[in-house]
């Protein structure tokens, strides 16, 4: 099949999404204005695979919805493949596959008719749809479930084969809204699997929301950084890192209560960041391992279940720059 | 803590390019069969017994008006079995219609298909589709079940079919614009269950019965000259061109009321 948004020469280099100073805010049930984007610039160049990395609530949906033309930005704009999008938000679902957090619309449906069913709303001929979410059950291995409503599938199962919808009929550009939440391992490789395969073979320019790390580092091309609605930081994830470089993160798990007195541990205990028995505490390179050495020698040693030293995370950068949510995926 | 958002990667812009033209999203017949069709598959799930309870609702009523009218009034009968085969579209496709979509609403579902290169008409055409589909089985039994039960004339029975279209047109599209504006979904719940009962009245109650001063509003509702021609053709009093002027107004009516459920689409995704 023809690739229906093959890219032409004069778009090849250019900016497939820019935003620029987008403020966004709704109304809550209660009614009151709620602040979800402000001042967003964003530029996704062609074939990139950019990520919206943050914490429930810092605006990365919205912002998304907005791209997709579902809602209107208060002030800013929009552009898509050189189209104003603003003014014409519906020219953005005739480029983009969008899969949104949930999708209940398709929940009635089995798996195949609802990859069909939305290539048909994109385009897709009749009997050309019926091939195309044959290939894509394949593709995601939803062979087992492939005529199972969605609704009767685990919620992983169901976010798959959202996917493979959002996936059908080829458009030039992905936005896609937490496609690994709830997936296993393996069907979360398929999914960045597919990713690849798109970019690669159609030039596919992919936005993708995530709140997991281990997602942004190593799927994504760059990240942009949401808090509180503000874009914080968007740069490669090497590059973000390199921004903290001299921390480094001691986790430690605690099998009995901490030796407190022990001046290594008073130290430690003043910067971490406390989950039940286990501390997390970013610091300077320098300090970590004479301090780890301290530990494992000294007293606390007797207390301590486990340790880890690791390099920065896309979370620790977040937290350097200022984020003050503690949602983020780590696995 | 504010870094600038800057896009190493880029070295172009695509302003001043031509922009790429976007690629064609299917025509409105061929949208409007997808949405129809994945809501026909949600039929085979849920319906069913909806349209079991709709049917028994307007056979029940037939049933207790043959107490109260007696087959010499044929004109009144023919309103009463006309307005009970109208209720039951009535119950689908404005009181079910109504509670589906505003419970798409709420799970922020119509974001899929406002996400896709239909038209809204599409949506609302599809789904409205696909509940009007619901209704002329039930439609039907009712119908022949008010003929045997006064013995009235069974040729017109045929009538029922394009009284569902049009009466379907215009209570799905009453409904959709309820689901669709209500703020929340119970509200729309509610509202399409009283819009359901209003039809019920103004609808079974027979014109020549109906109290002054409130017959404007049996003009005013939509489903009131469907029950009309269909009551004719059961009288063995209508005319063709009577019956499909009626019919074509009533089928008017959900146009205009399906463009502004259209319009009511697009903000009702803005939220």
């Amino acid at each position: 099949m023809g690739h229906p948004g093959a890219v032409t020469a004069d778009t090849a280099t250019g900016a497939v999404i820019r935003v620029r100073g987008v403020d966004k805010a709704y109304r809550n049930r209660g009614g009151e204005p709620v602040v979800a984007n402000r001042a967003i610039d964003l530029d996704v160049g062609r074939g990139e695979v950019v990520g919206l990395l943050g914490p429930n609530g810092a605006g990365k949906s919205t912002l998304v919805r907005q791209l997709v033309g579902l809602a209107r930005p208060d002030r800013g704009s929009i552009s898509l493949l050189g189209h104003d999008v603003v003014a014409r938000p519906r020219l953005s679902a005739r480029f983009v596959g969008y899969l949104a957090q949930t999708e209940p619309a398709l929940d009635d449906l089995s798996v195949s008719s609802a990859i069909e069913t939305t290539a048909r709303l994109r385009g897709v001929p009749r009997r050309e749809a019926t091939r195309v979410a044959a290939e894509l059950v394949d593709e995601l291995d939803l062979g087992d479930v492939s005529r199972r409503p969605l609704a009767r599938l685990s919620g992983g199962q169901r976010r798959l084969a959202c996917v493979a919808a959002a996936l059908a009929g080829d458009r030039p550009v992905l936005v896609l809204d937490e496609p690994t939440t709830g997936l296993d391992p393996s069907a979360r490789r398929g999914v960045w699997g597919a990713i690849a395969r798109r970019r690669e073979r159609d030039g596919t320019t992919v936005v993708l929301v995530t709140h997991n790390v281990v997602e942004a580092e190593q799927v994504l091309d760059r990240v942009a950084i949401l808090d509180d609605g503000i874009v914080i930081a968007c740069d490669t994830p090497g590059r973000l890192k390199a921004a903290v470089t001299d921390d480094v993160r001691l986790e430690l798990v605690w099998r009995e209560p901490p030796p407190y007195d022990d001046a290594t541990v008073a130290m430690l205990a003043s910067r971490a960041r406390v989950e039940g028995r286990r501390w997390q505490v970013r610091l300077p390179h320098a300090e970590a391992r004479p301090a780890l050495d301290r530990l494992l020698t000294g007293p606390a040693y007797g207390a301590l279940d486990d340790f880890t030293l690791a390099t920065p995370s896309l979370e620790d950068v977040y937290l350097a720059l200022g984020g003050r949510s503690d949602d983020l995926e780590r696995e | 803590m504010t870094t600038p958002p800057t896009a190493p990667e880029i070295v172009g812009d695509v302003e001043g390019a031509a922009p790429l033209a976007p690629p064609r999203g299917p025509s409105l017949p061929s949208a409007i069969g997808a949405v129809l069709a994945g809501q026909l598959a949600r039929a085979r799930v849920a319906r069913g017994p909806l349209l079991f309870v709709a049917t028994v609702q307007s056979v029940g009523i037939l049933v207790l008006m043959r107490g109260v009218v007696s087959p010499h009034q044929r004109a009144t009968a023919s309103a009463v079995v006309a307005g009970a085969t109208v209720l039951v579209v009535a119950f689908v496709g404005l009181n079910l219609l109504a509670q589906r979509i505003g419970a798409l609403k709420a799970a922020s579902a119509l974001d899929y298909y406002g996400a896709l290169p239909i038209a809204p008409a599409a949506f609302v055409l599809g789904v409205a589709g696909a509940y009007a589909a619901f209704t002329v089985p039930g439609a039907l039994v009712t119908a022949v079940v008010g003929v045997l039960l006064w013995g009235l004339p069974a040729g017109g029975i045929w009538v029922v079919l394009p009284v569902c279209v049009a009466a379907g047109l215009a209570l799905c599209g009453v409904g959709a614009v309820i689901g669709l504006a209500m703020p929340r979904p119970e509200l729309a719940t509610v509202a399409g269950q009283l819009a359901m009962t209003a039809i019920l009245f103004l609808g079974v109650i027979p014109a020549a019965r109906f109290p002054a001063g409130l017959d404007v509003l049996r003009h005013l509702a939509p489903g009131t000259l469907a029950v009309d021609a269909l009551a004719a053709v059961l009288h063995g009093t209508g005319s063709v061109g009577g019956v499909a002027w009626r019919l074509l107004v009533t089928a008017a009516y959900g146009v205009v009321a399906l463009a502004v459920a259209g319009r009511l689409f697009r903000r009702a995704l803005d939220r």
